[in-house]
């Protein structure tokens, strides 16, 4: 228990300040994953046969390959894409972007991939007459969207988009290959300073279970006040 | 692009595949014993045994697969007694270290389709089975067993192209697999672009070819409802 102390002794506040890491990192990935989602939903379900292939790719790519593999590519080809975009306009100094945005990003777009396809399920689930009466009632398109078919969208995707947050959650233990301090990071470090990494890993596991528990019981509540009257 | 450096890198990350393709086959085989094992234990009515099979599912299926890689390969090691037991000379190796990490992550995800599978089968199967008189037993090793396999299959595809993608993991306890060979060769050279083409269509393509391999069982073994 000493070694989970606060302060200089342990690495109990280490460990917390890592977690609200791993919280931070989830959160903002699964944001830029529905940034990715509301971009690539629409070019999926679009009439046009090439931006179907464009939204198609997105999805495929990204759930075929290795998390790890596309967190190394952004890891190593980060700041080296940023400096020859920022080469074009003439700024020559190297740039390093940091280890949270990175992760974040990379995290995003696998998460946007899973949400593009829980976004487009649920969109093709929803009965084609409401955007029938919709039309016949004379409401505009961005109305239609965030009236009728959104809140209706968002009953059928909770349960899915659970799903992707916890996929979003576990995946951001990956980031710490690239020295972002969160839980596993952090338990690295602190196994490898103390050498009981038996301990320490078993700690990190607890975390993650508490993180999955604590988000379902929210997740669960969204769900109920998203499927009132039904 | 340097291409040079694609046709260069392809065949080295070609043998890592076989790396690849050992870990995912072996964890496979060994997590759908223990899925299955732990599916029927799921269904059975005693509360214990029931509790104890989804504290399983629920350990494996909430926790990261790189923790559960870091506990048994750094974390076991630290225990004396395992130490000197026979057991060592599997878990020394990072290589059994990752099958059995992978094995045990994947047969917590295999028991709980199989379970949901079991669980699907329709009461007047079973029923039918009985009243023709047909023994307990063979009614669940000859008509459970093979209709939940075939519910199961296009969510077990999806769970063999995820443990396909998790056997990228092994590459953080040392092992030369497909994500390993590419990071070491990206590491070196700094083109991350290129070896992420080649490293990552090469995965595309056995994702491919096992969608299509689960798509063809399922039209093999489908039925008439």
């Amino acid at each position: 228990m000493e070694l989970l102390a606060f302060g200089k002794t342990g690495w109990g506040d280490e460990l917390f300040y890592a977690t609200l890491m791993t919280i931070a990192v989830s959160v903002t990935a699964m944001f830029i994953g529905f940034f990715f989602a509301l971009i690539f939903t629409p070019l999926k379900l679009s009439k046009f046969k090439s931006l179907n292939l464009i939204g198609n790719f997105y999805t495929t790519v990204i759930r075929g390959v290795p998390e790890l593999l596309v967190i190394y590519l952004f890891f190593f080809g980060g700041s080296g894409a940023i400096m020859y975009v920022a080469s074009i306009f003439g700024y020559l100094e190297y740039i390093e972007i940091n280890a949270f945005i990175t992760g974040s990003m990379a995290i995003g777009i696998i998460s946007g991939a899973y949400s593009t396809e829980v976004f487009r399920g649920a969109i093709q689930s929803i009965d084609k007459g409401q955007f029938e009466a919709a039309k016949v009632l004379g409401i505009n398109k961005f109305t239609q969207f965030y009236k009728i078919i959104l809140p209706q969208m968002l009953r059928l995707a909770i349960p899915n988009l659970s799903n992707v947050w916890q996929i979003t959650l576990k995946d951001t233990s990956l980031i710490s290959v690239t020295g972002l301090v969160e839980i596993m990071r952090q338990s690295y470090i602190a196994a490898g300073s103390t050498r009981d990494p038996l301990f320490f890993y078993c700690f990190a596991a607890i975390l993650y279970l508490m993180l999955t528990y604590i988000s379902m019981k929210i997740i669960n509540r969204l769900e109920i006040k998203y499927s009132r009257g039904y | 692009m340097d291409f040079d450096l694609m046709f260069t890198s392809f065949p080295k990350l070609l043998g890592a595949t076989v790396v690849t393709l050992k870990l995912l086959s072996a964890s496979l085989f060994f997590g759908l014993i223990i899925g299955l094992l732990f599916a029927i234990l799921r269904l059975n009515k005693n509360i214990f045994i029931n509790k104890f099979a989804y504290g399983y599912s629920y350990l494996f299926r909430g926790t990261p697969l790189l923790v559960q890689i870091f506990i048994i390969y750094f974390g076991l090691g630290q225990i004396e007694y395992l130490r000197s037991s026979f057991l060592w000379v599997i878990l020394k190796e990072p290589y059994w270290c990752a099958i059995i990490a992978f094995t045990l992550n994947t047969g917590a995800y295999t028991s709980e389709i199989l379970r949901s599978a079991f669980q699907t089968i329709k009461p007047g199967i079973i029923e039918a089975g009985k009243s023709l008189g047909i023994s307990n037993k063979i009614i669940f090793y000859k008509i459970q067993i093979p209709i939940a396999i075939r519910q199961s299959l296009p969510a077990y595809g999806n769970e063999i192209i995820l443990m396909m993608k998790g056997t990228s993991l092994a590459s953080t306890v040392t092992l030369m697999d497909l994500t390993g060979v590419a990071k070491y060769i990206i590491s070196t050279t700094f083109k991350p672009i290129e070896v992420f083409i080649v490293a990552g269509g090469i995965y595309l393509f056995m994702t491919f070819i096992i969608h299509n391999f689960i798509k063809y069982l399922e039209k093999k073994y489908s039925f008439s409802q």
